[in-house]
């Protein structure tokens, strides 16, 4: 079943109307057509024209979506995981876990396999798709376990020299009193530091939500990556509108103030590539969106290999230092 | 050596004048409620006589508390893009700035000086959460960069005083990006041989905590302050519970491993020179 989001209402009558044809000119069980042949290529045509209708209301709408609705987009329910793209890219994959030191955080996953025949460690964050698996990974909501998890598989990378790919989709760090106890601030921070410190390759891909100090934990890398639809921002829409306008119910002026797109970010060079999604979103086609995130980091990788570790730091550093400096 | 003389223009404190505290005030202890002359709390270090409580010190206090003989050099930091985002929520971000610059005399929640710490040399960074909450934006990176540098380049540890609300919501991710940033920034300072100490002061929360603040080579706090990476409030929202009596403490922090040390006020400059001399670069003998 697809859900749809309430600025997708049009497109939806439509395509309810044409599966209302679809079921009316296929066969039912073991019986006969219920219609003649030349009704049933009239409603053909019928289904071919609602089609190209709704697919047309679909590109107008993608085409504007606002920040808002890019925000709802990001957290579809259906849009591909981390685990979707890791199982799709990766091959011959071993999951790792654990921290070495409390548990194994869920939220964060990852570990060691081959993108494109080259031995890789993946890392990223894993919201789940159904009630089960959402709680199992606490909605990607990740403890210092996690990011420490994510610290172990970079270091490893790095004893390894083994690029390091992660995917980034979370509505920020856990805000609990465990979390806090067991030093979430601490554990964000390391997790920076062991980024960027990284003697390999690291290409972030913000895939779905990049939830603050949460997200930034596993994306500081040489090359970020984000989705067209995807959302990046220093605090959720929704807590933002709540301080700054002291009113939950501007979450829609919050996300526009807080230029949390793609295409803002690209704007002002925070990120490096924008992967273009398929019509209608990631939802709709999660194979061509995790398809086109897999081309582009075949396309960046090869030349990111051939640096030095200290010259990969070096540049990484620029990149950094550079970001919204005055007169960059 | 180009960017001192660009960056670095070198203002006398002395040349700024003492602040002058009216003797004739009193303060309430929001701790223990008693009255307090505010010359006595000022001659205290802020910090009430009958309870011992920490209240907060504004920048210009702790730089005289910190450095020999109230003795320093400020250096002006390098501007940062003002509103890049052109961010308007209630009010415009710039209006907030020119508001916060009129009222603090600040430029931003970042000062950087240099000076001596018990004779020894050191770069103090100091947040002022009298500005903005210490929120972190493009200019609080820059600042730490800056006091990255200017320590590598004198040779001298790096000591930094924390003190935000968290990010500047009103950069948006430029001031996430800051995270990142300030880390590289402790990295310089690490890759240099030089010692790296933090010392928290109340609150310190978010993006701050959960970057520079949080990678010290010594970690110190001041007695209660509040240090976490999500506030208290979110954190009772999320969990639904009531949260532990001293929770998010100095004392609650140490007890979880978090802190090397929690240092009252008083003691603080003894504290720090006797780590940067224990610390500092040791002569190297002689292989002849
Ligand atoms: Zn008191």
């Amino acid at each position: 079943m697809r859900q749809f989001l309430d600025f997708e209402k049009p497109v939806a009558e439509l395509e309810t109307k044409i599966d209302e044809l679809r079921l009316l000119s296929a066969p039912p069980e073991g019986g006969a057509r219920p219609a003649g042949e030349a009704n049933s290529v009239q409603i053909g045509d019928e289904i071919a024209k609602l089609q190209e209708k709704a697919d047309k209301q679909l590109r107008a709408t993608y085409a504007k979506l606002t920040p808002w609705q890019k925000v709802q987009v990001a957290r579809h329910a259906q849009r591909p995981h981390a685990l979707d793209y890791i199982r799709t890219l990766i091959t011959d994959y071993m999951p790792l876990a654990g921290d070495r030191s409390f548990a194994n955080d869920e939220a964060v996953v990852g570990g060691i396999g081959r993108f494109e025949g080259r031995s890789v460690v993946v890392v990223g964050t894993e919201r789940g798709s159904d009630l089960d698996t959402r709680l199992k990974h606490n909605f990607g909501m990740a403890r210092p376990e996690g990011y420490r998890k994510a610290v172990r598989l970079v270091e490893l990378a790095g004893r390894f020299g083994l690029p390091i790919l992660s995917f980034v989709d979370t509505p920020g760090a856990f805000p609990g009193i465990d979390a806090e106890a067991r030093g979430q601030a601490e554990a964000i921070a390391r997790s920076i530091d062991a980024c960027l410190a990284a003697p390999v390759p690291i290409l972030a891909t913000v895939i779905g939500e990049g939830g603050s100090g949460g997200a930034i934990a596993l994306a500081a890398g040489d090359r970020v990556f984000m989705l067209e639809h995807a959302i990046y921002s220093v605090i959720t829409p929704e807590a933002c509108s709540s301080i700054l306008w002291r009113d939950t119910s501007q979450a829609t002026a919050a996300a526009e103030a807080l230029r949390l797109t793609a295409q803002d970010l690209k704007h002002f060079r925070l990120v490096d590539e924008i992967v273009p999604e398929p019509l209608g979103g990631a939802h709709r086609d999660p194979a061509a969106a995790i398809r086109n995130v897999g081309q582009l980091l075949r396309q960046a990788l090869p030349s990111l290999c051939q640096l030095d570790p200290s010259a990969l730091r070096a540049q990484r550093r620029e990149k950094y230092l550079a970001m919204g400096r005055l007169g960059s | 050596m180009s960017w001192l003389t660009t960056y670095v223009r070198p203002k006398i404190r002395n040349l700024l004048g003492k602040r002058d505290v009216p003797d004739n005030l009193w303060t309430q202890c929001e701790s223990c409620s008693q009255m307090i002359f505010a010359a006595d709390l000022h001659k205290n270090l802020n910090v009430c006589p009958h309870c011992g409580h920490h209240m907060r010190a504004l920048v210009t206090d702790r730089l005289d508390w910190t450095f020999d003989a109230g003795s320093y050099t400020r250096i002006e930091l390098p501007k940062a893009p003002v509103d890049p985002l052109g961010f308007r929520d209630q009010k415009r971000y710039t209006d907030r700035l020119k508001d916060q610059r009129a009222k603090t005399h600040l430029d931003e929640s970042l000062v950087v000086a240099h000076g001596t710490i018990t004779g020894h040399k050191a770069v103090v960074a100091v947040m002022a959460y009298e500005f903005l909450a210490g929120t972190m934006g493009a200019a609080l990176g820059e600042g730490i960069v800056a006091a990255a540098r200017l320590a590598v380049l004198q040779h001298a540890p790096l000591v930094v005083f924390t003190a935000s609300g968290g990010a500047r919501m009103q950069e948006g991710m430029i001031s996430l990006m800051q995270m990142p940033r300030t880390t590289i920034a402790v990295q310089m300072v690490r890759d240099a041989g030089l010692p790296y100490v933090v010392v928290m002061t109340n609150p310190t929360t978010g993006g701050v905590t959960a970057s520079f603040a949080m990678l010290g080579d010594i970690q110190i706090a001041e007695p209660n302050a509040l240090i976490g990476f999500a506030g208290p409030r979110v954190i009772e929202q999320t969990v639904r519970e009531t949260l532990p009596d001293g929770f998010q403490r100095s004392e609650f922090l140490q007890e979880h491993g978090m802190l090397d040390m929690v240092v009252a006020r008083k003691d603080m400059r003894e504290t720090l020179g006797r780590i940067i001399g224990l610390l500092g670069r040791q002569p190297v003998a002689d292989a002849a």
